[in-house]
């Protein structure tokens, strides 16, 4: 399934996660640090842009490249897994797809190069699912549009430099009143509210955004007015292959730990391994992982071939995040005690695998996108 | 500044069986690296090409076809040229015939500088780089473990030997092996590895770097290893209970005796 090509970028992130990501996992959990020396070194080896064009300071390659890279950083932490996806998926995309030049320009390139992190703001305390109940509002006086309200949940906020920032322009339009804005971390007025302390991915950092009379430029708007909810939806539909292909490494993750213990633990003299009970599990954890890469796979291919691909993408990330919850709780189960404990890795592989049911659409939400496909 | 890199592909010797029954290496199915000391030279190569403007790096590496897969990688860490030496007569090679097939690749491309691994994992005779050197007559600098300093004229290196370092300095062009002790090769590049396939890989035989026929291959080898064997050294020490001075003498007369 995989070229050449790919598997090649395939072995460099292997290589790269076993070198600087994996020594780093517990710790930074168990600190809750965001890896700022990871982040580096993802800049120093071009890792910021991958399915983006060179002429936007990108890599040239796809989204599979770009999957395949997320899968692997996230078999050993899935922190580090979602500061690049959301930097990709979620803040590069909206800019690369609908951003002008001018943005472009002065975005994404450094965005691409890694000289700037970027983030994605649309939920909200009372717009999480319901994206459409939006309450910050942009007011355009003169050149400048003027931003009041917050929103939570914000990955990588405090760490990045640029946010996609959706906001309602007007109200009385609903869904088809709200725009999307590049916000930088030195505007006036912008501010960060409280810190989220997390059942998982706790190195990441998730925070409240607040804009108090936060003045935007008329061109950081992305799009036109009213473009906002599309811009949203379709940056969210590619941000879940993103966020699939984490779940998908937290759960091979979780199945290496437990093949490699239950082949060496013993218990009434034989290998764990050797107890029909495991087998079975190891072979259900398998297979589920199996078609869970599948289903990842072919969404990225999908978009790559600029194919509809909202319905992939749902299922690929539906399956994926509860494949990602079953295997690290099988995991845990594997190894007895030794999985409850820290000084082993799967009690934080299930706390990092439940998040991908809920985050960037929750797996209600992608069965109402599949539904959707599937009655039209 | 031109550079040439020396690499070669051995198998990853960390996962190697004997076969029991003739005590050789299975070789089959083994999974083959870049030989870790050259990852060292390229990653010298590409600190010199980090400080001097206008460097190409190109490597050259004599093996199979199967090297090129080595050889595209080799493309996502930043070197410019990779030169594949692969034809039946180099087969069978002993460092002789290695380093003069090598020399005579050399000799087709402009160099400052070469750049070689100190010793390859499945040999380790760290002959290769010293007899390219005297094939190519330039002066050799081998166990670098550091760039000190690098100008367009010269080169000033850290050889380290087990207990001590010394630091030299020789003028271009010269040829240095390189340890993999202090020298990490950096990440490879996304980009570039994507990129890699899309760049050239020269293809040599003996036909266009004209080796002569008795100097090649298992022909041309001067040495021929009839059995490998762990050597069982037996040392057997002496205890001399006295007074230093007496000591002293008596050591002095059983080395005396012993050079006899």
């Amino acid at each position: 399934m995989l070229s050449e090509k790919h598997k090649r970028v395939q072995r460099l992130a292997r290589e790269f996660t076993q070198k600087h990501v994996a020594p780093l996992a517990s710790e930074i959990d168990e600190n809750h640090r965001f890896p700022n020396e990871t982040l580096i070194k993802m800049i120093q080896c071009n890792m910021m842009g991958i399915p983006y064009p060179s002429t936007y300071g990108g890599s040239d390659a796809d989204t599979l490249a770009y999957v395949l890279t997320i899968e692997e950083l996230s078999k050993a932490c899935a922190t580090t897994g979602v500061i690049l996806s959301a930097h990709t998926s979620l803040a590069s995309f909206p800019l690369y797809a609908f951003g002008s030049e001018y943005l472009k320009e002065k975005y994404l390139i450094d965005l691409n190069k890694g000289n700037t992190l970027g983030a994605f703001a649309l939920t909200e305390p009372n717009a999480g699912s319901d994206a459409s109940a939006q309450k910050t509002t942009a007011v355009l006086t003169n050149d400048y549009y003027v931003l009041n309200g917050s929103k939570i949940f914000i990955t990588n906020a405090i760490e990045a430099d640029t946010y996609i920032v959706f906001a309602m322009t007007d109200a009385s339009l609903k869904t088809k009143g709200i725009s999307a804005f590049v916000v930088e971390k030195e505007f006036e007025g912008f501010s960060f509210g409280k810190k989220e302390r997390k059942l998982g991915i706790c190195a990441s950092s998730t925070s409240e955004l607040i804009f108090n009379h936060v003045k935007v430029p008329k061109e950081n708007r992305i799009g036109k007015e009213g473009d906002g909810f599309k811009i949203a939806l379709a940056t969210l539909d590619g941000g879940r292959i993103g966020i699939a292909a984490q779940a998908l490494g937290i759960a091979k993750g979780a199945y290496q730990e437990a093949l490699n213990y239950t082949k060496s633990r013993k218990q009434f003299d034989r290998p764990l391994s050797a107890f029909q009970n495991t087998q079975f599990v190891l072979a259900e954890m398998a297979t589920q992982i199996e078609a869970a890469s599948l289903l990842v796979y072919q969404a990225a291919i999908a978009k790559d071939t600029q194919k509809n691909f909202a319905k992939e993408a749902a299922m690929a990330k539906l399956f994926a995040s509860e494949t990602a919850m079953k295997v690290t709780t099988q995991a845990v189960q594997l190894l007895g005690g030794y999985g409850y404990i820290k000084d082993y890795p799967v009690e934080r592989m299930m706390r990092d695998a439940k998040i991908t049911e809920i985050y960037e659409g929750t797996s209600e939400v992608q069965k109402m996108v599949i539904a959707s496909a599937e009655l039209r | 500044m031109n550079i040439i890199v020396l690499v070669k592909q051995v198998p990853n010797t960390t996962n190697m069986k004997v076969d029991p029954l003739h005590g050789t290496l299975i070789r089959s199915g083994v999974d083959t690296i870049i030989n870790p000391d050259d990852l060292a030279s390229i990653e010298l190569a590409l600190q010199v090409k980090d400080n001097i403007q206008d460097t190409h790096i190109r490597v050259i590496t004599m093996g199979p076809a199967q090297a090129k897969n080595m050889l595209v990688d080799l493309y996502g860490y930043g070197v410019d040229d990779c030169v594949l030496l692969s034809d039946s007569a180099f087969a069978g090679a002993d460092t002789w015939a290695t380093s003069y097939t090598l020399a005579k690749a050399i000799e087709r491309y402009p160099y400052d500088l070469i750049i070689a691994g100190r010793q390859a994992i499945d040999g380790d005779t760290a002959q290769v780089g010293p007899q390219v050197a005297q094939h190519c007559n330039i002066p050799q600098i081998t166990y670098v473990s550091k760039l000190q300093e690098i100008t367009k004229q010269n080169i000033t290196v850290v050889k380290s030997y087990e207990d001590y370092d010394e630091l030299l300095s020789c003028n271009f062009p010269c040829l240095i092996t390189a340890l993999s002790d202090k020298t990490t090769l950096r990440d490879a590049s996304f980009t570039m590895v994507w990129h890699a396939d899309k760049k050239n890989i020269t293809t040599l035989t003996n036909k266009e770097i004209q080796g002569d026929p008795h100097n090649i291959g298992l022909k041309g080898s001067l040495t021929q290893v009839k059995k490998t064997f762990v050597k069982t050294v037996e040392k057997k020490g002496q205890m001399i209970s006295n007074d230093v001075d007496l000591a002293a003498k008596k050591i002095a007369q059983i080395l005396k005796d012993a050079t006899h």
